[in-house]
């Protein structure tokens, strides 16, 4: 355990801070008032694309878990917006980076980074969402195209995206994982059907596709065709990175504590009721547990399991968080439309329904779960049913 | 910057696991536990060949001159094998209050006997730690002690006891007008309730030395459930792959795979917890006393749900004194109660952060 830093990171904790002050104007109030150029600026001076190659429009360093820490720790301080973080960048890049072709990389990274195109995920289906692999979408030969038929479901900014990675089956003789081509195609292409679906928040945060006859050339596929479960797979794993980020789970405690040392009822601070404040202690316990946790899975070989919990447990901390800041608020955590009363506009009611969505997405908690004890514990699998 | 084990911290671990192995097996807690032995001394001896007795008494005095880091994997190797040993007491607290508040011929008198296991101490800190009950509490004046104090640690039958005065001062006697043993649920490991009338007892300077007893108590005991939590598991999983009911193991339903996942997903980030503050506790003094406490505090949580679930994961047979499971489910359970239980160290917690009065 060596925990200070050395005069390189030191220095560079420096620098990001010089940079987030010099560019205040650009990010007051959390929000870059010009996206674009702010992602621009950010790849520019390696705070976003931070190790995707130059050659693809990244910033080009070497990857350093550190570093990255030290980013994500300053811009929190600061309350500075983080790079653009769709599905595109934060789960296509790094699979095209591992499985694309030279061409794809340079063709859909470049501009993926830069914010010019937006991604969506066409992975769950209405029958297949734990168990992926039992998607229906087909791809069937047609020349040198597929024609794709079948629905989605669960796509996230479908609406404005202006591309698509995509799972379809392409070999339905096949046994299932073996059956899967992971294919890219343009949202504007003939055939496709976006319609929102709208969930508790009263937002709709995802929606669903339909494909009728939709053309995409075969060289589109990527990884190989019939690859397409291996690939998906690496996609996963950058998603499953990314949900239950432990500095965000930090972010987010920091703001329940400014809510309750700030917030009165009767004219007392809700800090000062002994209950709120004994469950504001036993999640700050576990938000540090999962903070040393993260800075663990970066420097210790030694941290599989460590690193086989934190989308579970850092799910399930988020939402705990939410539900606090709502119980603290009382009567006022009710409110969530727009009025005189309602605090952080709605945003812990929204939180705390989102979250779980976040719990479900992603591999359930009872996939997780499988996974921790079969890969972490050594457990048996459960035995196969005799597929029909 | 790393946040790991270095090479040497882990084959201390390797070695003291290894040792345990031998020195303490479950006949050996067994027999202590049932024939009410007052110490282990053979245990404490084969420990002492290892340097565990000076583990964090500085070379100087002859002991390896370790810091809470090692002195918690200690723990954890302890706790995972419930070792009935007086290493809290003996080896972290009384050695950390000689170095905080004792003369240099104090030190020179106690330390190399600690050191060398020749010599063991008890620490009564519990009143003005966890608060006074029945009455009890002791006062110093003109070199002498009265009252009494309840829950001393590791106190049965040792040559020199350290004891905090109500008001918070640190006191070295040599012996209580009375012991009397306070049998809990934990028999690994001995409580005492000793009584002072007028007892000799040398001051050390006090500079908020209660307090760093307090959380190198607080980061130990933490520790050592940690160690004790993971037995727990790794007996739960292995019972599971073995035990057979409707023509299956039952570690492949997942009714009892998710209760091992649960808690494997509960320990392992407090691993890294209990890393953190005992590293604090050495490295970085400002956060040490709020780390220490939530450490504390979270691990009396998480082993309490990991000591009622591994049980339930063995079936009936995990509540059967044969098997034995019930000295890791007793010593968590000890663990989570002893100077402050988690509401109460969590109240300091906040009160360590300006969040309460």
């Amino acid at each position: 355990m060596d925990l200070t830093l050395t005069p390189e990171l030191a220095a560079f904790r420096d620098e990001v801070r010089a940079f987030l002050d010099a560019h205040k104007a650009e990010h007051e109030g959390g929000a870059p008032k010009d996206p674009k150029g702010w992602q621009r600026l950010l790849i520019d001076n390696g705070y976003a694309a931070r190790t995707i190659p130059r050659a693809y429009g990244g910033f080009g360093a070497e990857p350093d878990g550190l570093k990255a820490r030290i980013i994500a720790e300053e811009f929190i301080a600061a309350g500075a917006p983080r790079g653009m973080s769709g599905q595109g960048i934060s789960m296509l890049v790094p699979t095209l980076l591992e499985m694309g072709t030279e061409e794809q990389k340079r063709r859909w990274i470049p501009p993926t980074l830069s914010g010019e195109i937006i991604w969506c995920q066409g992975y769950s289906e209405p029958g297949a969402g734990s168990d992926l692999a039992n998607l229906q979408t087909k791809a069937v030969e047609d020349g040198d195209d597929f024609l794709i038929s079948g629905s989605k479901i669960w796509t996230s900014t479908a609406a404005q995206a202006q591309m698509m990675f995509c799972l379809v089956r392409t070999e339905p003789d096949k046994p299932k994982h073996e059956g899967i081509s992971y294919v890219l195609f343009a949202m504007d292409t003939p055939g496709i059907e976006v319609r929102p679906l709208k969930t508790m928040t009263g937002q709709a945060e995802f929606n669903e596709v339909f494909f009728t006859d939709v053309r995409v050339p075969q060289a589109n596929v990527v990884g190989g065709r019939g690859r397409g479960w291996q690939v998906a797979n690496t996609t996963l794993k950058h998603e499953r990175g990314m949900l239950g980020d432990p500095n965000a789970t930090e972010a987010r405690l920091k703001s329940l504590i400014e809510l309750m040392t700030t917030e009165t009822v009767d004219g007392q601070r809700i800090i000062d009721n002994p209950i709120f404040r004994d469950r504001l202690m036993q999640l700050q316990a576990r938000v540090l547990s999962m903070k040393f946790n993260g800075l663990r899975t970066m420097t210790d070989d030694t941290a599989g399991l460590a690193r086989l919990v934190v989308k579970l447990q850092g799910c399930e901390l988020n939402h705990q968080v939410a539900a606090l800041a709502i119980d603290a608020l009382g009567e006022l955590g009710i409110l969530y439309q727009d009025g005189p009363h309602l605090r952080a506009k709605g945003r812990w009611q929204w939180n705390y329904m989102f979250d779980l969505g976040l719990i479900i997405g992603g591999g359930t908690a009872q996939i997780q779960k499988n996974i921790i004890s079969e890969r972490g514990l050594g457990m048996p699998r459960e035995p196969k049913t005799v597929e029909a | 910057m790393r946040f790991a084990l270095s090479e040497d911290q882990t084959m201390l671990q390797d070695s003291l696991n290894r040792a345990l192995g031998d020195l303490s097996p479950l006949e050996r807690v067994r027999r202590f536990a049932d024939e009410g032995e007052a110490a282990a001394p053979d245990i404490w001896a084969g420990l002492a060949e290892l340097g565990l007795p000076g583990l964090t008494i500085a070379e100087e005095h002859g002991g390896l001159g370790l810091g809470m880091l090692e002195a918690a994997l200690a723990a954890e190797a302890l706790g995972r094998v419930v070792a009935p040993t007086p290493f809290l007491g003996s080896a972290v607290l009384a050695p950390l209050a000689l170095k905080l508040g004792g003369s240099s011929a104090q030190q020179a008198r106690w330390l190399p006997q600690l050191a060398a296991g020749k010599a063991t101490a008890g620490v009564a800190i519990s009143e003005p730690v966890a608060g006074a009950r029945d009455g009890a509490g002791v006062t110093a004046s003109a070199g002498r002690l009265n009252g009494k104090a309840l829950f001393a640690l590791d106190a049965a039958g040792v040559d020199l006891l350290v004891v905090a005065d109500r008001a918070g001062g640190l006191h070295l006697a040599h012996s209580a007008e009375a012991a009397e043993p306070m049998p809990g649920i934990d028999a690994t490991r001995r409580l005492t309730e000793l009584n002072f009338a007028d007892t000799p007892a040398e001051a050390l300077a006090s500079n908020q030395a209660l307090d760093r007893l307090r959380d190198a108590a607080w980061i130990v005991l933490a520790a050592d459930t940690l160690g004790a939590a993971e037995a727990m598991l790794a007996k739960a999983v292995a019972y599971a792959k073995e035990r057979r009911q409707f023509g299956r193991t039952i570690g492949s339903f997942q009714a009892v795979k998710h209760l091992c996942a649960e808690m494997a997903a509960e320990l392992e980030p407090a691993r890294a917890l209990v890393w953190y503050a005992a590293y604090a506790f050495d490295h970085a003094p400002d956060e040490a006393p709020l780390m220490a406490a939530h450490a504390k505090a979270h691990l009396s949580e998480i082993g309490r749900f990991i000591a009622r679930t591994a049980t339930e994961v063995h079936g009936g047979i995990g509540m059967t004194d044969l098997l034995g499971l019930h000295y890791w489910f007793k010593r968590i359970g000890q663990n989570r109660q002893l100077l402050g239980g988690p509401e109460k160290v969590r109240e300091i917690a906040a009160r360590l952060q300006g969040l309460a009065a």
